[in-house]
């Protein structure tokens, strides 16, 4: 059907054309996989909050292109996992049928609540690439999704690098074994059936792209994006300043603080990143297989420094990741890594500590980092006579601090740096299950003051419907270490998490809540960006109109006036544009 | 018909206001420059314009149809008016925390787009009701009064009013409008249970404060248009086409102006429903390519597909998540940015990219020779040779194809060592392969398969790049229909008087109450068949009931038709092989023993339309010979073929072109490459299809 070249160093110019449209094809066809799979996934962390991702691979293992949907989560980890597979159930015993899966937090994507799904491509018999997918389900048995396990086996099932189909036909076995260990097997089962699916379709229309441009195999086009984005990733690195520096962050942890260290450098070709001297495994499970820290840490990178360049093997290859096995960046089996998730959104900010030693100006100041989750365990009222209707339910919530000012902009209010997740409206969760969310809005003052300000952290007070008590099982940090500033900026504000009473609670692990009982939570705020002196004018009186900032702290931090005050409050009471 | 109808359709686009004047046996088109300051103005002089073509007065016309772009453009460029929200106490923020996601993962230097209302003008009263429409904090009528008060000494135009769960039971929302009417008069107010009652709080508390941002603009516009209509003699009724694709009346309209969002789009998918139904055609894409964006919409059974969510301004590159989600019945298409004015350049990766920047109309692409430098889509037409540089709009703006081919080679041919053609050919090749991705995506979406789908084409740039995407998407027939430079106009005047009502009743199976079922149904059917009547005394009404269904715990709902006999006496076994049916087409296979649950019902009453004839095909089939040959680049085989030249109107039914061809018009062109032929069929529509299928 078209005059294509089918051997990749063609100098003439058609075959540029030809292959760069070959290249956003495959984009657009891995996209389909990602949609295919919001589509008939059973979990709302896949189908509401977009906790997936979606590939296409060469038959060597090394990833062509990612879809743009997902999480960043996910990049480098699911990157990785192909070679995995291929290791494990041996390319010579793969067949046009077959379709593989695990969740094995060291070889998937960092912890079992992560399925991944790896389909091979044949055309005429031959094995010409791979297609994987990944979602976070929402149930995988154990203790369930949370802090509280001691070792990695408390924390579910699991599900080593096996056949899901033989030749097409599903394992039986596996699928009882499955169903068997798990609180809502239907809805697993569903999700593994759609993460298959997935592939299928990513699979079909590689196969209907290949017939209309005459390809055979995918070594041609492999090349050449691989070519093209090993370049374009080493123009960009190259052009940097070479050197290296230290970043360090401490953050809450769960038994005791935790430090994070990286030691950044800059050389011709590449950039390392090195975890040394990071804080070790703790007991219980925040702790981050290596996959998942390569993948953030490759994200903060590639988002500072070669954004627009796709994900691939070669785009990524030339950001190395190193850790010292046993510290908590790089924990080994069996470490419980369920919270994985914690730690692992807070390593993009302790790399731009380091970064903005190098290149001055263009990173972020630190953020709220993790998302500030929480799942309730809700179920009738023990201490009293419940009402009829009382019912159990596990609801799940998905929330946002603020992220950090930028050098030229304010940070973003209660919006998530560096997960790519979104949040669950409140009327959807309180369909869900008993549960009402009281408040749920922005928190003034909680943004770093600054030239540029902290995005806002927001408040939220939950409570269980009349007849119901509940286990909150809270997934948050930054209640001791805030968000700090850079260059003169100030600190967001702390996580604050306590019963309706003030008592405190934990911010992280399994706690009880009474019949009547409600949590009062502030998640943090972003910090800020240079001095708040040099704040425009302008901005400040925006942020005090719109209750951004309270007049005590426009006065402490930003020198407002009683005069000026009064001035703009009293615009603002008029409805003024300001 | 007892008495000859002529009608009037009228589409204000963002360049050109289109009007269409049609008896029962004619049709008349002008197209005049929209007049930004007072819109009417434009449409007063266009209607002159066709009647006088006609040879008829203003005040024979029996029925004008309005389409206008508005309501979209007040949004994008925030010219609303000034407008309070009160909401409910602990949910101020809604509509600036969004998703609290960024849409964009990349880019440490994201902007959000700005919440429609900034914080102070966002109010909350102490008010709660629960998921199931139980009050668990009432609301202080003191409280309203207080806030009232406020608002007043503020002086707000405009009042939205969202408070939680308000689509399971509105008694506080209605209480706070009883007050604001009381106490404030003059002021308009938008309730959430009446202009989107349906879960999700952010999109809702979003539409109702977009309604409400735009109704005084909007209500004021339609006022003097009315007027001004009636001053010229045309006092006969005006209505208004709806972003779901029917159409509403000019009283409804100001009282739900958001309604009016892409209407002029919707307007674009009702005419390729025609003209499918005309064809019968039972799977189509329609593909209507202007000079900013194009748009893609899938159209099965003669219906264009609908949605119930819709994002307007989209802020960032076109990108999912940019702009405004508006929760209102719509026409589901995706619109990017690809035009004949989108313009491309070279990326860091020595990638062509192509839009969503355009070029507009001033300066416009290169070869317009009005200080256009960087080449546009329709500079790389014309260098491919696909345009007749001195036969554009009918010769009206001669073409410079020495300044395309420099812009060509300036902006893509220096930096990735092309020429000038091979660069035009590249920036071809990215805009449509832009459009055939985003053609996939849409049809994957929705569960479709496009392999069987035939293709209309409109709109000035599509026919020049239609039959390369049916090539792109292994799409067989593509149809160009007459008419096809005002085909939004020409739609508003084929659509029917409609009405979606919708609730969101949230209901598990296990638990389905048919009393209440039944009730909810009637009550949905009573207020959309009093919306349509009102539009038309005498026409017969149809009703078409859906239901929203997913398994327990799922997110996404898929559309489960029903009959009017199931509607009426629902029964739970029945709905639920329904579904499985509907889920089965879908996704390949349903899954047993689980829940499943209703979370939105809704009624589309809608005037029946007279079927229409289909066409006889053409008795005789006959070559057409071309006059004269010119050089054009066909993509597909990446070189230069003779093209014959032919003129659309020589072109009489049955007549066959066989590619590589050019068939010529005013207002666009239409390319034949070398892998199709073109047959012209009796009501003047050509029809593209693969020589390798012809009998």
């Amino acid at each position: 059907m078209t005059g294509t070249p089918d051997t990749p160093n063609t100098p003439n110019a058609p075959s540029k054309i030809a292959y760069q449209v070959m290249w956003t094809r495959l984009i657009s066809v891995v996209e389909e996989q990602a949609q295919a799979l919001v589509r008939t996934a059973f979990s709302t962390s896949v189908r509401e909050a977009g906790d997936l991702s979606a590939g296409v691979y060469n038959d060597r293992g090394e990833m062509l292109a990612q879809a743009v949907t997902g999480t960043p989560g996910h990049v480098n980890a699911m990157a990785d996992a192909v070679a995995h597979f291929m290791r494990r159930i041996g390319v010579d015993t793969m067949a046009d049928g077959d379709v593989y899966l695990t969740n094995d937090p060291w070889e998937g994507t960092g912890h079992k609540h992560d399925i991944t799904v790896v389909t091979p491509s044949f055309l005429d018999g031959r094995l010409i690439g791979f297609f994987a997918c990944t979602a976070h389900v929402t149930d995988i048995g154990g203790r369930g999704f949370g802090a509280d396990a001691n070792d990695v086996h408390e924390e579910g099932l699991y599900i080593p690098i096996l056949r899901f189909a033989d030749r097409g036909r599903v394992d039986p076995t596996l699928m009882a074994m499955i169903r068997g260990n798990v609180r809502e097997p239907d809805q697993l089962v569903g999700d593994i059936h759609a993460l298959a699916t997935s592939n299928e379709i990513g699979q079909r229309r590689l196969t209907e792209m290949m017939a209309e441009f005459g390809l055979r195999d995918l070594n041609g086009i492999s090349d050449f994006i691989l070519s093209h984005s090993r370049a374009a990733t080493l123009e960009r690195i190259n052009a940097l300043p070479q050197g290296e520096a230290r970043g360090h962050m401490r953050i809450d942890g769960y038994s005791a603080p935790v430090d994070l260290h990286v030691h950044l450098r800059i050389e011709p070709d590449r950039i390392i990143s090195d975890w040394a001297g990071t804080s070790g495994t703790d007991r219980k499970g925040i702790n981050v297989p290596m996959v998942y820290t390569k993948a953030y840490t490759c994200y903060a990178l590639k988002c500072a420094i070669a954004p627009e360049i796709p994900n691939n093997a070669a785009s990524l290859a030339p950001f190395e990741v190193r850790a010292p096995e046993g510290s908590i960046v790089n924990a080994v089996f069996p470490a419980p890594v369920a919270l994985r998730h914690v730690i692992g959104h807070m390593l993009p900010d302790t790399v731009y500590d380091a970064l903005d030693q190098l290149l001055p100006g263009r990173v972020p100041a630190e953020g709220a980092g993790c998302l500030c989750n929480f799942q309730l365990s809700l179920r009738p009222r023990r201490d009293g006579p419940a009402p009829d209707g009382a019912c159990r339910a596990e609801v799940l919530t998905f929330n946002s601090g603020g992220s950090g000012a930028r050098p030229a902009l304010d940070g973003m209010n209660a919006t998530a740096f560096p997960s790519g997740v979104m949040t669950m409206p409140v009327e959807a969760t309180e369909q869900v299950g008993p549960v009402i969310i009281w408040r749920k809005e922005l928190r003034p003052d909680s943004g770093g003051p600054g030239q540029h300000r902290g995005g806002l952290g927001q408040y939220m007070e939950i409570g269980a419907c009349d007849g119901h008590e509940f286990d909150m099982s809270a997934m948050l940090d930054r209640i001791d270490h805030p968000a700090r500033g850079r260059r003169g900026g100030g600190d967001g504000g702390a996580t604050r998490i306590t019963r309706e009473d003030g008592t405190p609670m934990r911010g992280k692990g399994r706690q009880f809540v009474p019949h009547g009982g409600r949590v009062k939570m502030a998640f943090p705020g972003g910090a800020g960006y240079g001095a708040a002196s040099d704040r425009d004018r302008a901005l400040v009186h925006r942020d005090l109109a719109c209750g951004y900032i309270t007049p005590e702290h426009a006065q402490r931090h930003y020198g407002m006036t009683t005069d000026e005050i009064d001035n703009v409050l009293a615009r603002a009471s008029k409805g003024e544009r300001i | 018909m007892a008495k000859q109808a002529l009608r009037l359709g009228v589409d204000i686009g963002g360049t050109f206001t289109d009007v269409v004047l049609e008896d029962g046996a004619r049709r008349v088109s002008a197209k005049v420059l929209t007049t930004y300051a007072a819109p009417e103005d434009a449409i007063i002089d266009g209607m002159h314009q066709v009647c006088a073509r006609m040879g008829v007065g203003p005040g024979q016309i029996t029925q004008i149809i309005h389409g206008t772009t508005l309501a979209t453009n007040a949004l994008i460029e925030r010219r609303g008016a000034k407008t309070a929200l009160i909401t409910t106490e602990g949910f101020r923020d809604v509509i600036e925390m969004r998703t609290e996601s960024r849409f964009e993962q990349y880019d440490l230097n994201l902007t959000l787009p700005e919440p429609l209302l900034p914080r102070h003008r966002r109010h909350v009263l102490r008010e709660r009701m629960d998921a199931r429409g139980q009050v668990l904090i009432p609301l202080d009528p003191a409280a309203v009064d207080a806030l009232a008060d406020e608002l007043e000494a503020a002086g707000y135009d405009s009042i939205a009013v969202g408070l939680l769960h308000s689509y399971a039971n509105d008694a506080h929302e209605r209480a706070v409008a009883e007050v604001l009417a009381r106490r404030l008069p003059g002021v308009m107010v938008s309730l959430s249970s009446q202009v989107s009652p349906q879960m999700r709080e952010y999109e809702r508390f979003n539409t109702t404060i977009a309604n409400a941002y735009i109704k005084p603009l909007i209500k004021s516009y339609l006022g003097r248009l009315k007027a001004r209509l009636a001053a010229q003699g045309a006092d006969c009724p005006v209505f208004l086409m709806h972003s779901g694709g029917g159409i509403m009346s000019l009283e409804s309209a100001a009282d739900f102006p958001v309604r009016l969002v892409e209407s002029g789009p919707a307007g674009g998918a009702i005419f390729a429903a025609d003209i499918a139904a005309r064809h019968g055609l039972d799977r189509v894409l329609s593909f209507d390519m202007g000079g900013t964006t194009a748009k893609i919409c899938l159209i099965k059974d003669q219906s264009p597909k609908t949605a119930r969510v819709f994002e307007v301004a989209r802020s960032y590159r076109f990108k999912k998540g940019s702009g405004m989600p508006i929760s209102i019945p719509v026409i589901d298409m995706v619109e990017i940015g690809a035009g004949g004015g989108s313009l491309a350049h070279v990326d860091a990766l020595r990638q062509i990219r192509v839009g969503p920047e355009s070029a507009g109309s001033e300066p416009g692409p290169a070869c317009y020779g009005r200080g256009g430098k960087r080449p546009a889509v329709t500079d790389a037409d014309l260098v491919l040779g696909r345009l007749d540089p001195d036969g554009f709009a009918g010769g009206a703006i001669p073409l410079s194809p020495d300044q395309s081919r420099q812009a060509l080679s300036d902006h893509l041919g220096a930096p990735l060592d092309l020429g000038a053609q091979d660069a035009a050919w590249g920036l071809a090749e990215v805009v449509d392969e832009n459009m055939a991705n985003a053609a996939r995506v849409h049809a994957v979406e929705n569960g479709e398969d496009l392999s069987d789908y035939t293709m209309i084409a409109f709109g000035g740039a599509a026919p020049l790049h239609a039959a390369r995407l049916c090539e792109k998407l292994g799409v067989g027939r593509c149809l160009v229909p007459p008419g096809a430079g005002v085909g939004s106009a020409i739609g508003f005047l084929r659509a029917p008087f409609s009405f979606e009502a919708n609730r969101s009743v949230f209901m598990r199976l296990s638990e389905f109450d048919a009393g209440v079922v039944r009730a909810l149904f009637a009550d949905m059917a009573a207020e959309a068949t009093t919306f349509v009547r009102a539009c038309d005394a005498t026409a017969p009404i149809t009703r078409d009931h859906k239901i929203y269904m997913r398994y327990a715990g799922q997110g996404w709902e898929i559309p489960v038709p029903l009959s009017a006999d199931e509607a009426a006496a629902p029964d739970p076994a029945q709905i639920l092989a329904r579904f499985e049916e509907v889920y089965q087409g879908l996704f390949g296979r349903a899954v047993a023993g689980m829940e499943v649950e209703i979370t939105v019902w809704s009624v589309l009453a809608a005037t029946r339309q007279d079927p229409v004839d289909g066409l006889d095909a053409p008795a005789r089939l006959h070559d057409v010979a071309a006059g004269t040959m010119r050089p054009v680049f066909d993509p597909a085989l990446g070189r230069r073929v003779d093209a014959g030249v032919v003129a659309r109107d020589a072109l009489a039914p049955g007549a066959r072109v066989a590619g590589p061809a050019v068939v010529t018009e005013d207002e666009t062109t239409v390319v034949v490459p070398a892998s199709r032929d073109l047959i012209a069929l009796t009501d003047g529509t050509l029809i593209l299809t693969p020589k390798e299928a012809e009998a």
